[in-house]
């Protein structure tokens, strides 16, 4: 009854193309950015700011990346756990060899810097598709994870090959207490989702579908593949490079190449599968999904009693995400997302059926 | 430049973990020709069959394990089949390959919640001092290792059953026809279930060899299951669609970063065999998108 639209006329093409039109969505959103911004900072410990909702945020951003080039432009990547890395060294070294760098530009570069080696390993996506495709992005995820390992300039010739990220300077703000890494994370991830959200409502966006939906129908109907797919390549990877700019500087502190393995590529594939691919909504849901299920499955067998090792339970967490993703493949393609969707549809006509 | 003996042996031992590459490679190409779907499960398979032979063997007698496994086998085939593909069919690629990830991590999981997740050895009976060849030619000879002499007769006189098993038998025409047409063999009379049943079980008990070797040669644990991604670099060099392919792909990428290491290692920091399979298929890729011994790519409107 509440959620209806009766009586709400929209009478400009500005209104016409918002974002949420509606004005109980509307509300919704600034509840929602209202408890984000100072309802969580108010209640939130350390332990919850530092493990759960900082990773959650950054993992969010990096669904995006994937989101818009799997979810949009129909690009299977295996290797967003590789941008995020290149994003990560490539802030590291230049924050180290251009002292005084500001940190935003510092962020900025990483980003176009994976972005660069993001239209680099996308190129084959020209000529080849599917699985092809997926083939040729493991081999970026390969080839970061021996040069981050091997190559001592990346490391800076640190022995231990794990290095550590600057102090976080934003202008003069030095941000070290969860709280503050918290809301550095929730801003990048409020502007993300909104230029993501913008971008894919765009010229370039809906040519992302097209490719998507059909690349020979697009490409007669006037569409570059070249510049659709490369583009995707580079906006992906740039997002995807911030993320791991984050995960790297605010969320690990220091870290070794391993924290952005095969594994971390495969995560955020889940998040994108489970929240709903073609959905900036779906990236968060996915991210919270993933995020939560294994300190769930970590805590929730010992409150009802029962002892299981932990390898008993990450085999578990294995069983339990492959199940989800079948099963989330046969049910429900679109995820969460479109849970919330046909939720929203129901509330409109509540309490008639149709 | 090197010795020749050494690099002969380097050469040979390339190759001879290329056949064991080309053994998992094979299981992806029969499940992608007969039903387009491309298998990422193929690596968990080989584990999950690897630790069902190896605890098994620990109280049965070695043969009757190997045949309760094919049959555990035929039955992850089936389940596979019925509960993941059936539900999916018609869907784009691209899906069918997300939920074989899906059904990786599933098996994984599932393989060593019952099996455990422990190393374990298997013994085939095969002695592990290295043979050394050719002792008058060069000095010292050439060290071979016999598991992968086994392996490599295992490998070749699977490839053989299974080209007589694709040409010479019925049901291998009727494969085929499902591989190129799945309507129009449906069309004619060929049951479709079936016969992704039987593929199926042939990738199984293809993948319980490729564990067997492996296994034998690594020790039965978990990276038993990675040994896929190795495979797909094979799969892309050789063609996805030809088992001579996946043979020709493996023996080149056995040789190729084994020989890369030899050469070019030492100069950019080694460990090369991480990615060359990789970048190499990446290069033929490029120039050659169907791979070396791939159907050509048609697309149609």
């Amino acid at each position: 009854m509440i959620y209806r639209e009766t009586g709400q006329f929209r009478t400009s093409y500005a209104e016409d193309q918002a974002i949420f039109r509606l004005r109980q969505d509307k509300i919704g959103i600034a509840v929602i950015l209202a408890i984000a911004w100072i309802g969580v900072p108010l209640l939130a410990d350390d332990y919850l700011l530092r493990a759960i909702l900082v990773p959650f945020l950054i993992l969010a951003v990096a669904a995006i990346g994937l989101n818009l080039l799997l979810g949009y432009c129909g690009q299977i990547s295996l290797g967003t756990g590789a941008f995020m890395a290149i994003g990560a060294y490539a802030a590291y070294n230049l924050a180290l060899r251009l002292p005084g760098l500001p940190l935003l530009l510092d962020f900025f570069l990483a980003g176009l810097v994976a972005a660069g080696i993001g239209v680099l390993f996308g190129l084959p996506s020209l000529r080849i598709k599917g699985l092809y495709l997926a083939v040729a992005t493991l081999a970026a995820q390969f080839f970061a994870d021996w040069a981050f390992l091997r190559v001592g300039w990346f490391t800076n010739y640190t022995p231990s090959g794990s290095v550590t990220a600057p102090p976080l300077d934003l202008f003069g703000w030095l941000i070290d207490t969860p709280l503050e890494k918290y809301w550095l994370c929730l801003a990048f991830a409020c502007v993300t989702a909104l230029l993501a959200k913008n971008l894919v409502r765009s010229r370039i966006g809906r040519s992302w579908m097209a490719i998507r939906d059909m690349d020979i129908a697009a490409e007669i109907i006037g569409i570059r593949p070249t510049t659709a797919k490369l583009s995707a390549f580079a906006v992906s990877s740039f997002v995807a490079g911030g993320a791991g700019v984050l995960w790297a500087f605010v969320h690990l502190g220091s870290w070794e190449p391993l924290a952005f393995s095969i594994d971390m590529s495969f995560r955020l594939l889940f998040m994108v599968i489970i929240g709903g691919m073609g959905s900036i909504l779906g990236s968060f849901l996915g991210a919270a999904f993933i995020t939560v299920l294994p300190i769930f499955l970590n805590q929730a067998p010992a409150m009802v009693g029962i002892q299981l090792s932990t390898a008993m339970v990450s085999h578990l967490e294995f069983m339990i995400f492959g199940a989800l993703i079948v099963l989330f493949l046969i049910w429900e393609p679109h995820g969460l997302a479109r849970l919330w969707q046909i939720g929203k549809e129901k509330m409109r006509l509540w309490p008639f059926p149709y | 430049m090197a010795e020749l003996g050494p690099v002969l042996e380097v050469l040979l031992g390339g190759l001879m973990s290329g056949v064991l590459y080309s053994l998992v490679a094979l299981g992806f190409v029969l499940i992608f020709k007969a039903s387009g779907v491309f298998n990422f499960a193929q690596g968990a398979m080989v584990l999950f069959a690897a630790l069902s032979l190896v605890r098994l063997a620990e109280w049965l007698p070695f043969a009757l394990a190997l045949l309760l496994t094919v049959a555990i086998m035929i039955a992850v085939a089936w389940a596979i089949e019925r509960l993941v593909l059936r539900p999916l069919v018609g869907q784009h690629g691209l899906i069918l390959f997300m939920a074989t990830i899906g059904v990786t991590f599933f098996l994984d999981g599932f393989g060593q919640t019952i099996w455990g997740s422990n190393v374990y050895q298997l013994d085939l009976g095969i002695p592990s001092t290295p043979w050394f060849l050719l002792e008058g030619l060069f000095p010292g000879g050439i060290l071979v290792s016999p598991v992968d002499v086994f392996a490599t007769v295992i490998a070749g006189s699977l490839v053989l059953a299974l080209s007589i098993f694709f040409h010479g038998t019925r049901i291998g025409r009727a494969l085929r026809a499902v591989a190129d047409d799945h309507q129009a063999a449906q069309s004619v009379g060929i049951p479709l279930n079936q016969i992704w049943l039987i593929v199926w079980s042939t990738a199984g008990i293809v993948a319980l060899v490729a564990g067997m070797a492996w296994g034998s040669k690594l020790g039965v644990q978990f990276s038993l299951s990675l040994v896929a991604l190795k495979a797909l670099p094979v799969l892309i060099l050789g063609g996805l669609t030809s088992i001579p392919g996946a043979i020709v792909g493996g023996l080149v990428v056995g040789a190729g970063e084994k020989l890369a290491e030899l050469y070019i290692g030492p100069s950019i920091g080694g460990g090369i065999e991480y990615w060359f399979a990789y970048v190499l298929a990446l290069a033929v890729l490029l120039v050659r998108p169907q791979g070396l011994f791939g159907e050509k790519i048609i697309e149609r409107v």
